[in-house]
This record gives structure tokens, sequence and C-alpha cells, in this order.
């Protein structure tokens, strides 16, 4: 069971119609290392996980995700909601745009739809956890490109907070793992 | 959105915030009796303005989670997309 709260997790603030930066934000949306991904990994690898704790970070990262999610979209909502037909061309949107309008989808930056593919589910709790802390550094990462891309200081503000919850979530990951391999280690005594 | 009601909802952000990060960090130090401490207080503290911030300006939580008055108030814009800060 899921309970949808209507608020964000942190406020989005956008300077103006920005269809250049959205291009490029949008990948955190429906792209490989994005938070749809992050979120749909987590959470379909839990139900393999041994131990009650990694069981608990796996929900709770993966609903985290969710609420990234949401900011992502509102950032790309909000940088194209005003901008013009010219604007969006001039922005080399008008591909997306031909498909889609203003609404929301699932494609990375150069507009590739979402895959299952981009995400790993192989019921060893070791390889999971590892998928997991590489993909917050590609998140991380991500992020870091699209802070470079932004010359937008509020949307740059919010793109910032994201990167630190990678370093979080990557983080929480590694201390999983170590739980993970103690619990290995103590079962193989008998 | 009024001032009055955007501040009180960044309020309530920030502190949920809290509980989120301190949330993660309990789920792999479970024997931390400080974070534990620091949690259950922003429970206490997120609970309170809530409650305040859902009677003036309707719910923030739907499937049972707060009451609503007449009429049905979930419905009402701005969606979270829609705020502006």
């Amino acid at each position: 069971m899921w309970i949808y709260e209507k608020k964000l997790e942190y406020p989005v603030r956008v300077s103006g119609p920005n269809p250049r930066l959205a291009k490029a934000i949008i990948t955190q949306y429906g792209g490989p290392d994005g938070e749809l991904a992050a979120s749909l990994r987590y959470l379909t690898q839990r139900y393999s996980m041994p131990l009650s704790q990694a069981k608990a970070v796996l929900t709770d990262i993966g609903t985290e995700e969710l609420a990234h999610m949401e900011i992502v979209a509102t950032l790309v909502y909000n940088l194209i909601r005003d901008a013009s037909i010219q604007e969006i061309r001039a922005a080399g949107m008008d591909n997306y745009y031909a498909d889609h309008d203003k609404a929301l989808y699932f494609v990375n930056a150069s507009g590739a739809p979402w895959t299952a593919a981009y995400i790993q589910s192989k019921g060893d709790p070791i390889t999971d956890l590892h998928e997991d802390m590489a993909a917050e550094q590609k998140a991380r990462s991500t992020y870091e490109y699209l802070i470079q891309l932004s010359d937008d200081p509020l949307v740059t503000e919010t793109l910032a907070f994201l990167r630190e919850r990678e370093v979080v979530h990557y983080q929480r990951f590694g201390e999983m793992l170590q739980l993970v391999y103690e619990w290995q280690g103590s079962r193989h005594i008998f | 959105m009024m001032p009055e009601q955007a501040q009180l909802l960044t309020q309530i952000m920030a502190l949920e915030f809290t509980a989120v990060d301190l949330n993660l960090y309990l789920d792999t130090h479970p024997d931390d009796q400080r974070a534990l401490m620091d949690y259950n207080s922003t429970v206490q503290e997120l609970a309170i303005l809530k409650d305040q911030y859902q009677r003036r300006y309707g719910p923030l939580t739907n499937f049972g989670y707060a009451p609503s008055q007449y009429p049905w108030a979930w419905v009402n814009d701005p969606w979270p997309w829609e705020v502006s800060f």
C-alpha cells in the first residue's frame, strides 16, 4: 500500500520558460539513471532480500525515489509550461512536442523511451546492492552534468538537493551491503 | 497559494524531510538512541503542524489518513506541481 501526500519533498522554483534545460533534465524522469528506474529497481529487488533491514532500506529509498520523480516532473512541467512554439523549436524540443505536446513522458535526453532493460533484479543480495550503489553514483554524475548545463540558479538549487540525496542513498546501501556480508559470514559458522 | 499557506507547507516539508532522512539512517542504525529520539520528536512536531494545515487548507493525504471538510476537499487545486514557492 502507498499513500500519496499532496506536497513535494523539496520546493521547485524556476526563473522562466527554458525548454532546452527541460529537454536535458527529463532524462532524470525516464532515462537510464533516472528516478523512475531507481524507484522501480529498488521496489522490485526488495522481495528477494534476506534481511528485514534490507527490505526496509529498499522500500524506503524506493519510495523516496518516487518523490524525486515527482520533483523532476515538476521541474520539466514548469520549464515548458509557458514556452512558446518558437522557443520549443529553438531549443530542439520540437521532436518531443510532436509526440507529447507539453505532457510528461518517460524518455531520456535524446528521446529514447524508458525500458525495464535499464534495471536488474538478480536475487543475490550482494549483486543487487552493488547495482544499487552503482545506480546512485550514476545518478549523482547525471545531476552534476545537469548542474553544469543549468543556466537557471533556481533550478540548480533543486538539482543540488537531488544530487545530495544520491550521496546519502549510496551511503545507506553501502552500510546495508556490509550488514548482508556480516549476516552471510555468521551463517557460515553453523 | 497564499503566503501563509506556502509558509506552513514549507515548514511541514522541512520537518518531513528531517523524518525521511532520519528514517533511512535508522534503517541501518536501529540501535542509535539519539537518532531515534530525534525521529520520535520530529513525528510529534510534524503531527501538530499537519493537523493545523489540514484544518485550514484541506487534506494532505488521501485514503483515510485525514478527514475532509464539505465539499470533499481532496480534489482542490493546487496540486504539488502547481504550487509557486
